[in-house]
């Protein structure tokens, strides 16, 4: 059972609805038991990193998390849910993140050649950095849809993909059962499938 | 880089697609899943669904297929169409919409915008403008473009993205069903005026009126259209196989 942490932020209609596609039994929850007892879990998240975080030390969900990861359970952390992974952000003032991946995150304002939109919003294509499970069915080169207006820098050794807007942007991380997604896989069409279904069987 | 972006948009009415749509290989023309599924595994990078149903009736049944829709297409799908106040956003947002574009609703009460963004975020809030030319000025016309606002578009345009819209949709009235092309000069005045995505539509009927919008406006970000697609005009495979002919980046499926 793959168990979605409801932290109260997001809508995780698509998220269900895409891992139902691909016929995995997926579980919306709160509940620390069916956390602990998932034999993988996603991390969703949409909005501001300060207020999606407190959310997480307040429901003690950060420490069920962190045990889980330790057991060896495979997390992966969607947008927001990806960026909670690092030690920290620099999202209206400084925040506290997981600390599962090394890094922090940091906002495209002024960080990104001027003149392009924020938020990074629509198709782009994967550069690949590193091998990675979860890149298993696709290509470099193929397209994920974006939406943000921050992102991870500095994970060195963690970094698995990027994307080029203006320089290359974080895409998504890995490290041993950890991985990160900056993109939406649920809206990525059958290439965001496929990365779900990689998951699914790492 | 970012790939621009092709659009279809249904237009849904009593639950069902409007226009006689003409396609190979589905049963069910008028089926706005069927059709949702069919433009998804074609290569469309993003739906629109327009409920243009008038009855409370109509809007229950449309809300109920939109959440077929939603769990059946895995990229991003927009709704619009009766969207006036919060509660609008928040029953179609929970059936699975990403965006959602407000047009009448916006015009008159302009603080919706305000307030969905600040509930949902920019990226979620699309404003949708008809615009015609009246008087040598761009006028933003409300109602399906039946009634005119008085508001001249640019100053209009700009004033939702101040308030919050994180995108915007651009209907030339003057161009609209012409197929002639899109409606170059209207949009460059609105792409020069704002910094948000601008999305074009009206006028498209072949697919070398999406290689001039590209190239006249470079960072034009989509191009929308619904009956070139929907008859079959015009295919999404083709177009972005000649989009990319002429290096204009895009999503190759």
């Amino acid at each position: 059972m793959l168990a979605i942490i409801d932290y109260g932020v997001g809508n995780l209609f698509s998220l269900v609805s895409s891992l139902n596609k691909i016929d995995v039994e997926a579980v919306v929850t709160s509940d620390p038991e069916v956390i602990e007892n998932a034999d993988r879990l996603i991390l969703p998240g949409v909005g501001a990193f300060g207020d999606a975080s407190q959310k997480l030390y307040e429901s003690g969900l950060d420490t069920v998390i962190k045990n889980a990861v330790k057991k060896g359970t495979p997390l992966m952390g969607i947008c927001l849910g990806m960026q909670l992974l690092f030690e920290k952000s620099c999202e209206y003032g400084e925040h506290k993140g997981l600390g599962l991946i090394k890094g922090k995150v940091i906002g495209m304002e002024g960080t990104i050649p001027e003149g392009l939109r924020i938020p990074h919003i629509g198709w782009n294509a994967l550069k690949f950095h590193k091998e990675s499970p979860i890149f298993k069915y696709i290509n470099e080169g193929d397209c994920v849809y974006f939406v943000h207006s921050y992102y991870g820098v500095d994970c060195n050794d963690s970094l698995i993909a990027t994307t080029d807007y203006g320089k290359e942007i974080t895409a998504a991380v890995g490290k041993g059962n950890i991985y990160g997604c900056q993109f939406h896989p649920e809206k990525s069409g059958s290439v965001g499938l496929k990365i779900l279904k990689a998951f699914s069987e790492v | 880089m970012i790939t621009k972006r092709i659009i279809p948009c249904l237009d849904v009415k009593d639950g069902r697609v409007v226009k006689g749509v003409n396609f190979d290989n589905l049963n069910d023309v008028s089926s706005p899943v069927e059709l949702g599924k069919y433009y998804s595994d074609c290569g469309a990078d993003e739906l629109v669904f327009y409920d243009i149903t008038a009855s409370s009736d109509g809007r229950r049944l449309f809300t109920d297929i939109l959440k077929e829709v939603a769990q059946n297409i895995f990229i991003p799908l927009t709704v619009g169409g009766g969207i006036n106040t919060i509660e609008d956003f928040d029953r179609v947002l929970k059936c699975g919409a990403d965006k959602v574009s407000v047009n009448s609703g916006a015009i008159k009460n302009p603080d919706l915008i305000n307030e969905a963004a600040q509930k949902y975020g920019n990226q979620c809030v699309v404003i949708s403008a008809d615009v015609k030319r009246v008087d040598g000025e761009f006028r933003v016309f409300a109602k399906g473009g039946r009634e005119d606002t008085g508001k001249e578009a640019i100053a209009w345009i700009r004033e939702c993205v101040s308030r919050g819209a994180g995108e915007v949709v651009v209907n030339s009235i003057d161009t609209d069903g012409v197929k002639k092309g899109f409606d170059l000069e209207m949009l460059k005045a609105v792409r020069k005026a704002v910094k948000v995505p601008v999305i074009a539509s009206g006028g498209a009927g072949s697919k070398e009126d999406f290689v001039t919008l590209f190239k006249e406006i470079p960072d034009m970000d989509a191009g929308l259209a619904a009956s070139i697609f929907h008859f079959g005009t015009v295919k999404i495979s083709d177009l972005k196989e000649t989009l990319k002919q002429n290096d204009i980046v895009v999503r190759s499926i």
